[in-house]
Order: C-alpha cells, then structure tokens, then sequence
C-alpha cells in the first residue's frame, strides 16, 4: 500500500468514526492495562523470575551479539555505543523512530538491520531469526521497567495516523478489525482466550504457544490470519505503522522486554 | 431510511477509497443469492430446502467454520471455554422468528454497523481477505439453513413458539 494510500485511510477512519454510532473508541491512558495483569499468576511468575523466564536465553545471545564484531575491520555494536545498559537505555520507549536516511518510520528490529547494513558492512539478519530477536530483544530490555513515551516528532504523524487506520479497519472474511476486540471488549473471553487490550510492551517476547521469541509483527500476523485477512509481510510499512500508534497506544505502561505470554 | 442512505454513502465512500488506494471490489459477490430484507429480518429460505438442525448444532459447535462459540456461550455441556462476547444461545428461538435469526447470520450489520458478529452470508466491504477465503462468503447458504433451523429450536419456554 503507499503512503498516500495510508492517509486516504487515515481521514477515512476519521469520517467513519464521525459518521457511526458511538464504540468505545481509544483506551484512556489511566486504564491501560498490560496483558501481564490478566495472566495466570504462574506465567506472571515465569515472567519475573529471572532464572525461569525462557526469553532470557535470546537476551544472551544478544548480548553476544552486542559484543562481537561482525567481521576483523568492522565495529560491534558495543564498539559504537558501548554498553548496552547505558546507551540503549530509554531506547525502546520511544521506537519506532523516524530514520532519516530512509525518511520513514523505523522500528527497532529494523534499526538493528539498517546499523548493520550501514556500519557494519553485514547483511541484515532474517526476520524471525535467533539473532534478529536476540539483539532486538538485549537492546528493547535496557528499557525494562521505563514508561513509554510518546515522542515530539512531528514526522511520525503520518505513521501514527495510518496506524490508527489500519487499527480500526475492518479486515478479512470475518470483517474483524483490531480495535473490535482489543478497544471494545477487553476483558472478555474469544474461546478460552482472555482477550487483552493490546499493548505491545514486552517485544519481543516468549509466547507459550510459540514455545520461543518472536517479534511483534509475528503476533500482528497471528491475529490477522485469525481474521482471515491477508497478513502484511515482515517489515511492511504498514506493520512499521501499527506499530507506531500502538505504542502510543500503550504509554505510559513501562516495557517488559522480555515479557512471557500465553 | 434517511440512516440506510447514509451508511450507503460511507460504503461508497469505502469504495472508492479502495479503488484509489489500488484494491479492486472483492470478486465473487456476482455468486451470492440475493436476499431480501423485510422489516428487519429475512422471511425467506436461502434455499427453498428445509434446514437440518442436526446439521446446523454441528456447524455452531465447529470452531473452524461456524465459529459461533468462540463468542457464544449456550446449552452445549460438552463444550468448554465457550466466548462470551456475545449473548448467550439459550432460549435464543423464544426471542427471535427464524427470519430474524436468519438475517443476524446473513447480515447483522444492516442492523447494527458496529455488531462484532461477521456477516456469514454477505462479502460487502470486505478488504484484504486471505488467499484462501477470497471470494467466498464464511458459511453456505444451506448451512445457514440448518443452523437457523438449530437456533430456532433452543427453547426456554416449548410452548410458545414466535410466528416464523
């Protein structure tokens, strides 16, 4: 879809939500709520305890990663910034960032691909890959415990904007949109699935069914197949988009990276 | 009336959205029966064919096509983790004539816009629907059919029965 084709959805959304009968509309930030309050206390345990959480198996690989150069004659990560603990710090409550190189919108996975393309010489990693979301994961957790902000940059309206869209767009051959169940009906039950609010605080994160690490995108796509709509593909502008409003959706939660999940 | 017109002109507002945004018009709706809406319910059979409510019980327990429960609760002691973001089934045939019933499954959001519900027989407005159920409407109509002819018989009270 192209930009411009965004932001006819963008003042779509707008018309349509003038136009219909009042929903419940966007998430107070007073009563946001992240999914790890409605969770069973033994997954809320398995998330805090520092020696069962299975995504800290992926921080350590990224905390490898961090480390080593990619190649003799080029940097680490660590080269460049350092410690993680310090310069990564805060990072992830402001992401997706706009990038100016690419004059777009960029989240944290694809900063991490876009400095190794640019500075390390190396070819970005896979999505879905051990090393994307163990070196996404070890930078998004410097900001473990940090409330979400919304940045001031006016650049990134548009992606807000077209995030905001694609939320409340009905989608699929079931005619779902996101904001049906996760701004209306929050706290009910779809099947055996407690259904949560939707913020994205803890990516990537250990899903049990998944039985591993995945990135956010991965679960947009999950929920989108549940639809019956054709999901965006790995690093899709418009999954860079949700993205964007969903995190402003989310603040001022703190990041739980690496947060466990059903 | 004035508020049918108006939801006619956001949809084709929609349209034309989506033709401009690249998107074509989802094929396959030249497939469908037309059905006629009166008074806020569908009097007549998809199929002119009686529905088996056998048949339909076992579309509304079947998570992967009728899908009803996955919102529904109802008078199903076998199922378990039923939804609840719908009303529940029971006694669903005391309130609504099997033409009503039949149009919230055709159809529900002639009458309410905003309902949850998808639309089982109907692809108006659809957008970016998977590879491997474009064109298609989520149910056929003779299982419409059989699971009006289910619904309509989950009584509370056997005695009354709404005119159909």
């Amino acid at each position: 879809m192209s930009r411009s084709a965004l932001l006819v959805l963008a003042a779509l959304t707008v018309a349509d939500c003038a136009a219909g009968p009042a929903r419940a509309g966007e998430i107070p930030p007073a009563e946001r709520r992240s999914g790890f309050d409605t969770m069973s206390p033994d997954i809320q345990a398995m998330q805090r305890d520092g020696m069962s959480n299975p995504g800290l198996l992926w921080l350590e690989d990224g905390a490898e990663l961090w480390a080593k150069a990619p190649a003799p004659d080029r940097p680490a990560c660590a080269g460049c910034h350092g410690e993680a603990g310090t310069a990564m710090r805060g990072v992830a409550t402001r992401y997706p960032a706009w990038d100016a190189e690419s004059a777009a919108p960029i989240d944290l996975q694809g900063r991490v691909n876009a400095c190794r393309r640019r500075h390390q010489g190396a070819e970005p990693y896979p999505y879905e890959s051990r090393e994307l979301l163990g070196l996404t994961a070890y930078v998004a957790a410097q900001s473990a415990g940090l409330p979400i902000t919304v940045p001031d940059d006016a650049r990134l309206g548009p992606a807000r904007a077209a995030g905001r869209a694609l939320f409340t767009q009905r989608m699929g051959q079931l005619g779902l949109s996101c904001a049906a169940c996760h701004d209306d009906h929050p706290g009910r039950r779809l099947g055996a699935a407690a259904i949560p609010q939707g913020h994205p605080t803890g990516y990537p994160l250990y899903r049990l069914e998944w039985q591993g690490v995945g990135s956010v995108q991965r679960r947009l796509r999950n929920c989108m197949t549940g639809m019956r709509a054709e999901p965006f593909g790995y690093g899709a502008p418009e999954f860079v988009a949700l993205e964007r409003y969903l995190i402003d959706r989310a603040a001022p939660l703190p990041i739980e990276t690496p947060a466990v999940r059903p | 009336m004035r508020r049918k017109l108006r939801w006619l002109w956001i949809g084709c507002a929609l349209l034309a959205a989506r033709v401009e945004a690249g998107e074509e018009a989802e094929p396959g709706a030249e497939r469908l029966r037309p059905v006629a809406i009166v008074d806020g319910a569908i009097p007549a059979s998809l199929t002119g064919v009686p529905g088996d409510p056998v048949r339909g019980r076992a579309l509304v327990v079947d998570r992967t096509k009728g899908l009803c429960l996955l919102c529904h609760a109802g008078p199903f002691p076998e199922e378990r983790f039923t939804g609840n973001l719908g009303p529940a089934l029971d006694g669903i045939g005391d309130r609504l004539a099997p033409s009503a019933l039949r149009l919230r499954l055709v159809d529900g959001r002639v009458l309410n816009p905003d309902t949850i519900m998808p639309s089982y027989y109907s692809l108006a407005g659809t957008t970016r629907v998977g590879a491997a159920w474009r064109g298609r409407p989520v149910l056929e109509p003779q299982e419409i059919e059989d699971i009006v002819a289910f619904l309509a018989s989950l009584r509370d009270t056997p005695s009354e029965r709404p005119a159909p």
